[in-house]
């Protein structure tokens, strides 16, 4: 097979915090950047681009996954959700009430990461979330500045509040 | 404490927000994803950089052949070390007060000798990274490999050839300290303790990586730069300098800035090359390390061997302290803060909270082909806390004396202050005896090591591990000023008055998420009276602030808190001056109060500070004659009483050994610590909390490896271990409130204090667990390796 040009563009089509978008692509480019470049979403951060800080961290199709390891082509069709799109439909609201009361960031630069992965652990309403499962989940998420203490209170503490609402709500 | 004008302490205020953990009001924004780093920032015709970096520890660099790569799409320039000095102008970093110090000069793109892996010596611009990048990979490169210097401990013999030919050898920078009557100290003494200590060399891995975007507008006259950095007045000077440009040529702009920890607070060669590729090719060029770079290039830091002994009464009293300190640098002293500075450090800190009266410490520091070392936080603070509680660890257990006893007896007595440590620094206030009965209480001691001797003789193998330490904070002109280096030690605040009856305070101090804007904002709520949510701080910006040092050594509250708080004051003497006028009642029975102008006696409200703004501003016809309102105040501060406000602190770590794995695990970190006064709890305890992992990090996981030839082995993060939320344990932290004189806030830093303590507490901790197998480490970081060979099982 004849080897492609990495700059060959294709056009990809896909549902972006709740629009559908579209855009050409090169076929090297990966997903944070395509997210960054081409639809300014600079709320996807990156660190380190071999997977390991966390800091580009998207739901795609609901779940946690890194943009700097998924090509922006993969995207095709996907459903892609940023910390932009996460805070404009509210659903991290108390999230990140929780975030700021509590000082769970610093610098701020792992916070969306943070935050998405969070979310992903939150939503499944059959997870325990305790401390330390708290740490397990975040465990690919780098932070350089809190000491991940008040990470995992201001997660721990949206998950009891969730939890006595849906008891409440019971 | 000071009081105000007002009679009232900042903290009875009526509306005082220092000490209460207010959240930071710029905290909403990073959480919503809309932060602006450096490379968030749009720029029109926007061009890349990418560089070219030495493969080689050290080689001459023959030829460059750059033909085919010039004609790769979106090339816009390539440029070589000869060419952009034309432009940009060598330094070398050097401090006149550090007598003998030798560097040698360094190019922003290497002319014509690379001297460690990961050094520029070509700029490739294009239209996009990517572009670049694939350009670099055209260009052909001869070098001529020569020698490399890669071990600090042969760096100085006379057959190792030296870096830089013209210093004749490669000792950058040597200080003796020789205090007391050391020798017969250890002649008489009952207990003598000694150790070699190996501290593995590590960096900052900011998680935003070093970014810069330089925009040469030539019709304004105007260098714009953003920069992921602490110190913009201090990088303007520099860029001044060396791109010979008057100081109002150019602006620097540091808005968020992801992380620093004093790696983004030095001179780098691609950033310095990236400020001259803009003037060249008079269009933006932006410069974003990749994490691969970051590891090869971002300033390293401890890489130092301590050979150091102690001697004992045999009552338990620590006589004297002899310590050599070696450490590797790289192939050149980082410009304008030196990298001599953490083996300096070092000698002034080690013992630093003990009252022995004789010390003797030697520090080498050497050059050698491996990336540069300097400033990261707590300079010097680790090795110094690590060398002496180490070996007061080490004395404990000779003497048969409880580790915590045997700190109580020597620390200086609180009561004992103002006073000297040995090595000659000023200590005004600090507190240890205070800050170890707290630890004490707080980390239930005795019971603790009650439930360790239980757990031994059921053969779980849990260490408890002390360190007492002091920390540099708010450092004056004696730091670097002294030394020639144009780093201001001194900040200013503006504070002005708008019509609405808010504040705009600006600020020379700078935001790295540490809260700067966030303590700012509380000191001039509680100054000026305005709720705290009128109150917006803007730093970060040479043109729009005062000048100022920016953000280090634990300055940003300490020296930046206290000029707004000045500020803040002064401005409440003119608005209340002019309501005095309005009202016709004395200003000095009048204040301002939540948002309003108040009878001071009894709090009523006079008129409210919207009013007030609209006769003003909007009015100003209908003031009395004569009255000229100034609705904004500008004071600056620098401590002058001593040259540092010295704090201090006690950490302990509760750790488990497995002795079969050699595997160590975190149970739980205990803090206390005294940074005078605390202005906002929230912050503080995060921030020690975030010192503390970072000083773990060094202990247990970080270590950047060179093999015998120079070759960085593991710049990866995914090689590059650093600590994860999953090892990491829960942190206690608790304050003891000694407030500095010096100021009216009182406020000392924090910043270091986490990072001092924690890989003594944590390595004393691994021992302690060690005791029954007679082993004992001491070389960072502790490995599982390290472990088992210190157990003889490897």
């Amino acid at each position: 097979m004849a080897s492609e040009s990495p700059d060959r563009e294709h056009a990809v089509a896909f549902t972006l915090n709740g629009e559908a978008v579209r855009a050409r692509v090169p076929a090297r480019m990966h997903l944070g950047d395509l997210l960054r470049g081409t639809f300014g979403l600079t709320g996807v951060h990156l660190g380190c681009e071999h997977g390991v800080c966390g800091a580009c961290t998207i739901l795609v199709d609901g779940r946690a996954v890194r943009a700097c390891l998924m090509l922006g082509v993969q995207a095709d069709g996907a459903t892609v959700e940023t910390v932009e799109g996460l805070t404009e439909s509210g659903r991290i609201g108390d999230l990140q009430d929780a975030f700021h009361a509590r000082n769970a960031l610093q610098c701020g630069y792992c916070t969306p990461g943070m935050l998405v992965t969070a979310a992903e652990l939150l939503a499944d309403e059959t997870a325990a979330a305790s401390r330390e499962e708290i740490r397990a989940v975040i465990s690919g998420n780098y932070c350089r500045c809190t000491g991940y203490h008040a990470i995992v209170d201001a997660i721990a503490t949206t998950a009891e509040a969730r939890r006595n609402r849906r008891e409440t709500a019971e | 404490m000071s009081t105000d004008p007002g009679g009232l302490t900042f903290l009875d205020r009526p509306n005082s927000y220092i000490g209460r953990s207010v959240p930071r009001p710029n905290a909403r924004r990073l959480l919503e994803g809309r932060g602006t780093y450096v490379d968030d920032v749009p720029a029109a015709r926007l061009a890349h950089v990418a560089f070219l970096r030495s493969p080689h520890a050290h080689a001459r660099i023959l030829s460059i052949e750059t033909d085919a790569a010039r004609a790769m799409p979106g090339v816009i320039a390539i440029v070589t070390g000869p060419e952009l000095a034309r432009v940009c102008t060598p330094w070398i970093g050097v401090l006149g007060h550090f007598k003998g110090l030798r560097s040698a000069p360094q190019y922003a793109l290497a002319p014509e000798r690379v001297t460690w892996v990961g050094e520029p010596f070509c700029a490739v611009v294009a239209r996009s990274r990517a572009e670049a990048e694939d350009a670099l990979a055209a260009i052909e490169v001869a070098f001529e490999p020569l020698p490399a210097v890669v071990e600090m401990e042969t760096a100085l013999d006379p057959e190792t050839p030296a870096i830089h030919p013209d210093l004749g050898d490669n000792l950058a920078f040597e200080r003796v300290l020789d205090v007391g009557e050391v020798d017969a100290a250890f002649r008489d003494a009952a207990v003598v303790v000694e150790e070699t200590f190996r501290f593995g060399r590590h960096t900052g891995v900011c998680l935003e990586p070093r970014a810069i975007l330089a925009d040469w507008a030539p019709a304004d006259g105007l260098l714009t730069v953003h920069h992921s950095f602490q110190a913009p007045h201090m990088m303007q000077d520099i860029l001044c300098k060396h791109l010979s440009l008057h100081e109002g040529a150019v602006r620097v702009i540091c808005k968020d800035v992801g992380g620093s920890f004093g790696i983004k607070v030095h001179i780098y060669p691609d950033e310095m090359a990236t400020c001259a590729l803009a003037l060249m090719l008079k269009r933006p060029v932006k410069f974003v390390a990749d994490r691969l770079e970051s590891f090869q290039s971002d300033i390293h830091a401890r890489d130092h061997r301590v050979a150091a002994r102690m001697a004992f009464s045999a009552e338990g009293d620590i006589l004297a302290i002899d310590m050599d300190d070696l450490t590797g640098i790289g192939p050149y002293s980082v410009y304008p803060r030196t990298s001599a500075v953490e083996a300096n450090q070092v000698v002034n800190l080690t013992g630093g909270p003990y009252r022995h009266r004789h010390y003797r410490a030697r520090a080498r520091v050497v050059l050698q082909n491996k990336a540069p070392t300097c400033q990261y936080r707590a300079v010097g603070h680790p090795i110094a806390t690590m060398v002496a509680e180490g070996l007061v660890d080490l004395g404990a257990a000779r003497l048969g004396l409880d580790p915590l006893a045997l700190r109580e007896r020597n620390v200086i007595p609180d009561d004992a202050y103002p006073c000297a440590g040995v090595s000659g620094i000023k200590l005004e206030k600090l507190s240890h005896q205070a800050a170890l009965a707290k630890l004490k209480a707080m980390m239930g001691y005795d019971a603790l090591r009650a439930e360790q001797a239980v757990l031994r003789e059921q053969g779980v193998h849990r260490g408890i591990g002390l360190a007492a330490f002091i920390e540099i904070t708010n450092p004056s002109a004696a730091f670097y000023g002294v030394g020639g280096a144009r780093i201001s030690s001194q900040d200013g605040c503006t504070v002005r008055l708008d019509p609405q009856g808010g504040v705009v305070a600006a600020i020379s101090v700078t935001e790295q998420g540490q809260g700067t804007e966030g303590i700012i904002a509380q000191i001039v709520a509680t100054a000026t009276g305005v709720p705290m949510d009128k109150v917006r701080v803007v730093s970060g910006d040479t043109q729009a602030t005062p000048y100022g040092g920016g953000t280090w050594a634990s300055r940003g509250a300490g020296i930046g808190g206290e000029a707004a708080w000045q500020a803040g004051k002064a401005l409440r003497e003119n608005v209340v001056a002019v309501a005095g006028a309005i009202l016709q009642a004395d200003p000095r029975s009048l204040d301002m109060r939540d948002g309003a102008v108040v009878d001071a006696a009894t709090g009523a409200e006079r008129m409210t500070l919207a009013e007030l703004g609209r006769i003003v501003y909007f009015r100003p016809d209908t003031l009395p004659p004569g009255v000229q309102p100034e609705f904004v105040a500008t004071r600056h501060y620098v401590p002058k009483d001593y040259p540092f406000a010295f704090t201090n602190g006690v950490q302990a770590s509760y750790v488990e050994v497995d002795p079969q794995t050699g595997f160590v695990r975190l149970l739980k970190h205990w803090c206390v610590e005294d940074c005078g006064t605390v202005l906002n709890p929230l912050l503080v305890d995060e921030q020690i909390r975030g010192g503390i992992v970072q000083g773990i990090g060094g202990a247990l996981f970080e270590h950047c490896l060179y093999d015998a030839d120079g070759q960085l082995q593991n710049g990866s993060m995914a090689d590059y271990l650093v600590p994860m939320a999953c090892e990491m344990p829960d942190i206690e932290v608790a304050h003891v409130v000694s407030a500095t004189a010096s100021s009216e806030i009182g406020a000392k830093g924090a910043g270091e204090a986490g990072t001092a303590g924690a890989p003594a507490a944590v390595v004393n901790a691994i021992n302690d667990a060690l005791r029954p197998f007679g082993a004992r480490v001491s070389r960072q970081p502790v490995t599982p390796e390290v472990v088992l060979e210190a157990m003889g099982l490897i």
